[in-house]
């Protein structure tokens, strides 16, 4: 099952911390075949913020959200269950000064939602 | 073999009582799925129902039971197929299940579906509610009413949380070696709330909701045998040496008693006894923690034949322990009320108001009533009213309130 670990954290300390942690966990996490797509992000204050109302595209400056902690990047990981992508996520050299979010994905394809229906409580 | 229906109708209760969750755990594991195997225990009870009157009560009902269950979800799934047009998903769901060994050791799969339950993805609240439900066995209602949150709200949680075990994946499994120690944390945790939320209710008119106490126990109890680790020898140690004294605790008009003032005759020496020795266990293993030290102050308590005889001295050393190993400034307030007790109450006041000083617990009923407790002790009235007076203004418990009200008036 897929997962989307989004690495949050304050962009200072980030930013302190040597890429190439990040680079080796990456390789490593490819050969065992539980990252299948990561990058690293800009900074939040690179971000545009795009909307459409009323049919007219609304841009304006980012982040979308102001918080202590900035979305940095993220690994799209496949693990058996939640257990083992809370396991892969801990080994993201950022969770050390920083929050994983671990999200697992909808299967939209599969099963997509064809709108109106109330979301199941 | 018992041919009459109303004996068999008496085991069946037996047995649901002693087997039913046990049953259940397994079943969760061999259809993957709480709901469904919440129905399919149903159908074998129901089958146990028709079958065993007539044929007599097995010579091993669970493993009966786990049978007519499985059995009985396999038809349902296909029946479901067959109505939805080739539904795969159903056919493999059938196929799956029937392919499950039934062999497993049933304390394993007990343990899975605690660790389920108080899986940390999950909110605190959700995992007390869903470990109510599936491992003691409570209803719905009963949970609604011993936390005093409507019975909606809290059916709602139940199915959040069923519902995030399914979608993110939570898997049925005891935790892997290394990650063992923090996921037990987070059992105990649950034990320990459940328990604290009948020992001392936080709002409300009766001081104990015993049945949470009951359901802790026994959920300690189940614990130490599926999984006798020292910190959970500790809890059930800590749990046991305070319920020994709930029979003290309240007075003739539901009035709250204290240690200090307790009829120790009234103790149960049994629970004493049986807490004592699992503290011994828990602290010979050096593996030990809060839960255990905190059961060791109990026992120094419980120990002690008098108020007047306790050993104070020994208690502070504990809290000493305990406060290295979870630094908490109510671990520090209650440090200080032994101190108090060894070295008189002007050396309490001190540590009280550092606590205080520091900002911690400026909103903690208790941390008022102890400092007004330490100023009345030294004869300083003024100061104690006035802080027996803020002690109140936090207080929603009635007996606590009645207890506060009456220092008050005895100051006068």
């Amino acid at each position: 099952m897929k997962y989307l670990c989004l690495v949050y954290g304050e962009e200072e300390r980030l930013a302190a911390m040597d890429d190439r942690d990040c680079l080796a966990f990456d390789a490593a996490a490819r050969a065992s075949g539980h990252c299948l797509a990561s990058e690293a992000l800009q900074p939040a204050a690179t971000a545009a913020i795009v909307r459409v109302r009323q049919g007219r595209v609304a841009v304006s400056d980012g982040p979308f959200a102001e918080t202590k902690e900035a979305l940095a990047g993220f690994y799209l990981i496949e693990a058996r269950d939640l257990n083992e992508a809370i396991q892969v996520a801990s080994r993201i050299p950022p969770a050390e000064v920083g929050t994983i979010e671990v999200r697992p994905i909808r299967p939209i394809r599969e099963q997509p939602r064809t709108g109106g229906a109330k979301r199941e409580t | 073999m018992q041919r009459d229906p109303h004996d068999a109708a008496a085991s069946i209760d037996e047995v649901y009582r002693t087997e039913s969750r046990a049953v259940l755990a397994t079943l969760i594991r061999l259809l993957g799925d709480f709901d469904l195997a919440e129905e399919a225990l149903h159908e074998a009870f129901r089958a146990a129902l028709e079958q065993w009157p007539r044929d007599g009560v097995p010579a091993n009902p669970r493993a009966w039971l786990v049978s007519a269950g499985r059995f009985k979800a396999i038809d349902g799934i296909r029946r479901l197929s067959r109505f939805e047009a080739l539904d795969p998903d159903a056919h493999d769901a059938a196929a799956r299940v029937e392919e499950t060994p039934e062999t497993g050791a049933v304390a394993d799969d007990r343990l899975r579906l605690v660790f389920t339950c108080c899986h940390p993805a999950l909110s605190r609240d959700a995992q007390v509610a869903l470990t109510l439900r599936e491992v003691c066995g409570l209803a719905t209602e009963e949970i609604a009413a011993a936390f005093l949150v409507p019975p909606p709200t809290l059916a709602q949680r139940i199915v959040r949380a069923k519902g995030k075990i399914r979608d993110a994946r939570i898997p049925y499994e005891v935790p892997a070696q290394e990650d063992l120690p923090q996921r037990l944390d987070s059992v105990l945790r649950v034990v320990y709330l459940v328990y604290n939320e009948g020992y001392n209710a936080s709002s409300g008119a009766s001081l104990t909701r015993t049945d949470l106490s009951g359901e802790a126990i026994r959920l300690g109890r189940l614990l130490t045998q599926l999984l006798p680790e020292p910190e959970v020898l500790g809890l059930l140690a800590l749990m046991l040496l305070h319920d020994a004294r709930r029979a003290a605790r309240t007075g003739a008009r539901g009035d709250l008693v204290l240690l200090d003032e307790q009829d120790r005759g009234l103790w149960n020496r049994a629970q004493i006894e049986e807490g004592a020795a699992l503290v011994e266990r828990a602290l010979v293993s050096r593996r030990f923690g809060p839960y255990s030290i905190q059961a060791a102050i109990a026992a120094v308590h419980a120990e002690a034949p008098t108020a007047e005889a306790t050993d104070w001295d020994q208690i502070v050393g504990l809290y000493d322990a305990l406060l290295r190993a979870e630094p908490s400034p109510v671990i520090a307030l209650n440090r200080a009320v032994a101190v108090a007790m060894r070295d008189g109450p002007g050396a309490g006041l001190s540590l009280i108001e550092e606590i205080l000083d520091g900002g911690a617990l400026s909103e903690y009923r208790l941390a008022h009533a102890a400092r007004a407790d330490m100023l009345r002790r030294l004869r300083r009235p003024a100061e104690a009213r006035a802080a027996y007076e803020k002690a109140l203004s936090l207080t929603r418990q009635e007996t606590e309130r009645r207890f506060l009200q009456r220092r008050l008036a005895e100051l006068a």
